[in-house]
């Protein structure tokens, strides 16, 4: 599992060729945990299994199987934590791995409270990792936008990430980190930011009064940034040419917020989309440098702000292909925001 | 980008306030002013004009000796001169007094010849109409980056201490960076609204490298939207009061401490506004704003270091309205620059960063005048200096205290550039002693100095016997010089370093203002007089000597001469009481070797040895000090074929000598001593004008000639000689050519600062590590 700062990201690997005789000897506990897991889709308040996300007839460690993909909240993590113990995790002697910031702060709990004992492992190891696994056994795991400038025929297609190096690779997730990886075990943080996935959230539910990701981002779809921010037209009354600026670019995000009449006439889908545009197209600005610095060409967007975001996606693409004259090219892969845990499981399989 | 296009919710600009001070004080010399600019921005309007000053200068003239040469006559002759000197005025006031400044303009603009003003800002369009209805002339608008970039090149060059870093926890908020003698390449970051990446290579030539949309704007916008507090300012206020930690995910929110492997601390934001993700809890709005602050300060740090890493920068200037002398963004600012270069790159500011559009436009409209082509200098008797910036001040008196803010700049007579023999220009710094950061030293020179006001007073009065006004302005310099005085110790760093030089400049320019251009006059040509009549005299004892007890009289007599400061109350107080005081008086004062500083022993040994080709001599006092202690010892080199230039004065200040009385003084006792008369005839001896009216000396601004000549004769040699320009400056000065520094120091304090006494001799002979 990965303990992020707001998102839980676990994943399961189910063994599917389970012989009777296997059967006969699991365990009670195991087999009641597996059941629970794999019978549901949802857990809890806000527990949830991807089940799009599931990876069927895996084969890991000489077993086949399907991988599952389950998320919940952070905070929900004590009630996690009770059911481990109600489900006796611990008399199964398996070991958990665990990696995020949370491995480490949640340790002493895990202990105290379901007697667990956590294999911690570094975040950004296990994201490389899991990244490098998962676009190894999925066909069609990465992919681009093609057109990314003309929304009639944008559209997604399959990217082969076959020689994947030098990549940089941009994990959004509460916050931003961009890393630049040379192989599997050569790679350096290059920088990060703090406006990430928590703040979009984070200033929506101040901004909205929403408290749900999936709601912030259903509001942005419907609202239209334009009124909150201060474009380059509307101060120059078209491009800047001077500058190269054309005018439909945001000149200040929120920048007709300055002025009252205006924050009286915008709506809170207005102030959603403003606020989602603002920090994709800030995160793609330091990922653009940070790529000409490392120069690098191939950007990986990863971290679970991109979750049913195409919105965010699409800005990505068309800010990076746009800003560097079609010199790099953003690519994202299908299970955004579950390589940590996965890199973890693959510590388990393999340990080096 | 588009730094000044806010501010519309400023409201109507009411015109119920009133100027606080006399519009007279503010718009000076609108007589004759043309050339007019304006850089509207949100909340501020920016006006320039260039103007011309007719002040009264000192002149010297020599009489027709051949004729006239009764015992009893003056040396010279002393006339008050009109001169009309250029000087530039910028004024800053509230967009709200716009109308009745414009208003009290056209009133008061006779016979102007100018038709146009050049306007930039975002506010330029708003006020168009406004602007040609009032002052019948048309608005020319100029593109506001080119006037940023212009203003900003046009400060960097022309005031020293221009540029500073800031620290909010050091004893001086302010650290002022020496200007480099080469001010480009540099990265300009504005952040007005949005946020604009300039890369400035040359005067010319300029480039946006890059930009973002989350800036002032933002702050401004989304604060207003998250607080609902409308003003940039009361936004600023809310921050500085609150704690961003309940509103951000720090590092150690999700890894319980830090995240040691990566070197991230545990006070890291990890995620800005993270812990404001749900609906159950309410944040305060100071908690909200200081959040806000420093994402977005964050956020352009860390922009503005990827892109001076990507260009090799390592100068990055941050201005626009969100950084505007507010303490709380510089040092947001800074923070993210140290945090993203880890050091390696110091985010400066300006002291002028307001003023940068409306220097630009002006300049764009002056071309023709070619402005560039002079040298400008800080007016400190017209120039409001920086204003105090305690974060504990409310917005509301800093707005008020800062109603209306003037820069002046005059032009100098000449050009000035770096003294060619300074061993590194880029890290010369003139000053010995800065009073900015040493308090105690602070506290004694402005006592000091408003210690011998009255004195200065009286001198100024008596300069001008046959003026009755004279004492009335004389009174109104008092008032003026005092207040300066107060506010430099309430805000040392208004006008760049405090340093002794800037408060002897100061005076200079507040005696200037009123019209007492040279109060010493009278004196200097009475010394003069009286000098020169011993003068064979010495030169005739000199000559008796052997050659190493010459060697050693000389010396002594230079220093005996520099005894004769009216600059230092010790000495002015005992020229006052005692007219007989005399050079052999001066020399029995004088500390008995070893000195304080005592080279003379090398210097001994180098005499030995093979005559230097040219020695630049900067002199001091007139009187026995250049007559009876410099002549013998220029006398003496160029008896050994050594070259010799005297630099001094080209405008008065105290009793220092000026160009104008050396030449005078240089003809007469040639006219004695046939030695001085064949050097000055075959050009041996040389006079040229230092560029300055200061007591001190500056050696990275000199004038051009002078460097010429320095450079022409392979200058090997450089004396300065006295406390103002060898102890108060200079005395680190490092030279790639032999120096020799020389002193009498007339004050105790300082004495007792250095480890000796009152007229400690100072004797320092430098020469550069051979490589």
């Amino acid at each position: 599992m990965d303990i992020g700062g707001t998102l839980v990201k676990l994943v399961y690997f189910e063994p599917k060729d389970i012989t009777a005789e296997e059967e006969q000897e699991e365990v009670e506990n195991l087999r009641s945990i597996r059941r629970y897991l794999t019978s549901h889709t949802a857990y809890g308040a806000a527990g949830i299994r991807d089940v799009h996300l599931e990876l069927c007839d895996l084969s890991m460690c000489g077993r086949t199987g399907s991988l599952h993909f389950i998320r919940f909240p952070t905070h929900d993590l004590p009630a996690f934590l009770q059911m481990g113990r109600d489900k006796h995790f611990s008399s199964l002697h398996t070991t958990l791995c665990a990696t995020g910031g949370g491995a480490y702060k949640f340790e002493e709990d895990f202990r105290l409270m379901a007697d667990l004992q956590l294999h911690k492992l570094d975040e950004l190891e296990c994201l490389i990792h899991g990244v490098l696994y998962i676009d190894s056994v999925v066909p069609s795991e990465c992919y681009y936008y093609e057109n990314p400038a003309d929304p009639e025929h944008c559209e997604q297609r399959p990217f082969p990430l076959e020689n994947p190096y030098p990549l940089l690779l941009v994990n959004i997730g509460s916050g931003v980190s961009i890393l630049a990886v040379y192989s599997k075990d050569n790679y350096k943080r290059v920088t990060g930011t703090s406006l990430g996935g928590g703040t979009f959230l984070g200033l929506c539910c101040l901004l909205t009064g929403c408290n749900m990701f999936e709601e912030a981002l259903e509001m942005a779809s419907r609202g239209d940034g334009t009124r909150v921010d201060k474009l380059v037209r509307d101060i120059y009354g078209g491009d800047y040419e001077r500058f190269g600026l054309p005018g439909w670019a945001v000149a200040s995000s929120f920048g007709n917020m300055m002025c009252k009449e205006k924050r009286e006439s915008i709506s809170k889908e207005d102030l959603a989309r403003a606020t989602l545009v603002t920090i994709t197209n800030n995160i793609g600005s330091i990922t653009r440098m940070c790529a000409v610095n490392e120069n690098i060409q191939r950007v990986v967007f990863v971290g679970n702000f991109l979750r049913v975001n195409t919105l965010s996606m699409k800005l990505l693409a068309y800010a990076l292909d746009y800003w560097s004259k079609g010199q790099l090219k953003a690519l994202f892969l299908r299970h955004e925001g579950y390589f940590g845990a996965v890199g973890a499981l693959l510590e388990l399989l393999n340990p080096s | 980008m588009a730094g000044h296009s806010s501010g519309t919710n400023r409201g109507s600009h009411s015109m119920d306030k009133s100027i606080t001070l006399p519009p007279d004080e503010i718009f000076r010399n609108l007589e004759n002013a043309k050339r007019f600019a304006i850089d509207i921005g949100g909340s501020l309007t920016k006006l320039a004009y260039y103007s011309t000053v007719q002040h009264k200068v000192a002149k010297v003239r020599s009489f027709d000796h051949s004729v006239k040469e009764a015992d009893g006559d003056p040396l010279y002759e002393i006339s008050v001169q009109e001169e009309i000197t250029a000087r530039l005025h910028f004024i800053k006031f509230e967009n709200a007094y716009i109308e009745t400044c414009l208003d009290f303009i056209k009133d008061h603009l006779v016979n102007t010849e100018t038709k146009v003003i050049k306007a930039t800002g975002g506010g330029a369009y708003k006020f168009k109409d406004l602007i040609e209805k009032k002052l019948k002339l048309k608005v020319d608008k100029e593109d506001e980056m080119s006037c940023l970039i212009k203003g900003c090149n046009f400060v960097l060059r022309n005031i020293p201490h221009e540029a500073f870093v800031y620290a909010k926890h050091a004893d001086s908020e302010f650290r002022f960076q020496t200007t480099h003698p080469d001010i480009f390449p540099y990265l300009l970051v504005n952040i007005g609204s949005g946020v604009s990446i300039v890369k400035v290579e040359s005067e010319d030539q300029f480039e946006r490298i890059g930009g973002s949309s989350i800036g002032g704007g933002t702050f401004w916008g989304l604060g207003a939207l998250l607080t609902k507090t409308k003003r940039f300012d009361e936004l600023l206020q809310l921050a500085s009061k609150g704690q961003h930690t309940s509103v951000d995910m720090l590092v150690k929110d999700i890894y319980g401490g830090a995240y040691g492997s990566l070197g991230l601390t545990g006070d890291l934001i990890a995620s800005s506004f993270g812990k404001s993700a749900t609906a159950d809890k309410e944040f305060s709005k100071e908690d909200m704003a200081k959040s806000l602050l420093h994402m977005i300060s964050n956020d352009i740090g860390q922009l503005a270091c990827l892109y001076a890493r990507l260009h090799n920068l390592n100068r990055v200037y941050f201005g626009g309205f969100f950084i505007r002398g507010h303490p709380v963004t510089m040092h947001t600012i800074t923070y993210s620059i140290n945090f993203f270069t880890k050091g390696e790159v110091q985010a400066l500011f300006l002291r002028h960063e307001g003023y940068l559009g409306a220097i630009g436009a002006f300049l764009k409209g002056a071309e023709e005048d070619n402005p560039n082509q002079y040298s400008w200098g800080e007016n400190y008797a017209g120039s409001s200096g920086l204003m105090s910036v305690s974060p504990d001040l409310n917005p509301m008196q800093r707005a008020r205290s800062g109603t209306f803010d003037m820069l002046e700049m005059d032009r100098l007579e000449r050009q000035l550039v770096n003294l060619p023999l300074l061993q590194d220009p880029s890290s010369y710094i003139p000053d010995t002693m800065d009073l900015t950061e040493d308090a105690l030293a602070r506290e004694y020179w402005l006592y000091c100095f408003e210690e011998a006001l009255d004195g200065v007073v009286k001198r100024a009065i008596a300069s001008q016997p046959d003026m009755p006004e004279a004492a009335e302005r004389a009174e109104k310099f008092r008032q003026k010089y005092r207040h300066k005085l107060q506010t430099l110790r309430n805000q040392p760093f208004a006008y760049g370093s405090l340093t002794v030089r800037s408060l002897l400049d100061t005076r200079e320019h507040c005696l200037n203002e009123f019209n007492f251009p040279d109060p010493y006059s009278k004196i200097k040509q009475k010394e003069n007089d009286v000098a020169l009549r011993y003068y064979l005299k010495v030169v005739k004892s000199l000559e008796e000597l052997s050659w190493e007890q010459r060697q050693f009289a000389l010396v002594r007599g230079l220093l005996a001469g520099n005894v004769f400061d009216w600059g230092a109350k010790a000495i002015s107080d005992v020229l006052e009481s005692d007219p007989e005081f005399g050079f052999e008086e001066a020399k029995r004062q004088l500390q008995e070797r070893p000195w304080l500083v005592d080279a003379y022993n090398q210097w001994i040994e180098r005499l030995k040895g093979p005559p230097h080709t040219c020695a630049l001599f900067f002199v001091d006092n007139s009187g026995i000090d250049i007559i009876l202690g410099v002549f013998p010892f220029v006398r003496e080199l160029l008896g050994r074929g050594t070259q010799v230039v005297l630099a001094s004065n080209s405008g008065p200040a105290l009793n220092d000598v000026t160009n104008g009385e050396l030449q005078i003084l240089t003809e007469r006792i040639a006219a004695m001593d046939p030695v001085i008369h064949s050097a000055f005839k075959e050009d041996r001896l040389t006079l040229v004008q230092s560029g300055s009216s200061s007591p001190c000396l500056d050696l990275s601004r000199l004038d051009k000639v002078l460097a010429t000549v320095v450079r022409e004769r392979q200058t090997d040699l450089v004396i300065i000689e006295g406390m103002g320009r060898a102890i108060h400056t200079n005395y680190y000065a490092m030279l790639s050519c032999e120096s020799l520094k020389l002193a009498v120091i007339k004050n105790s304090w300082l004495a007792e600062r250095l480890g000796g006494k009152i007229f400690s001799v100072v004797f320092k002979y430098e020469v550069p590590p051979k490589h």
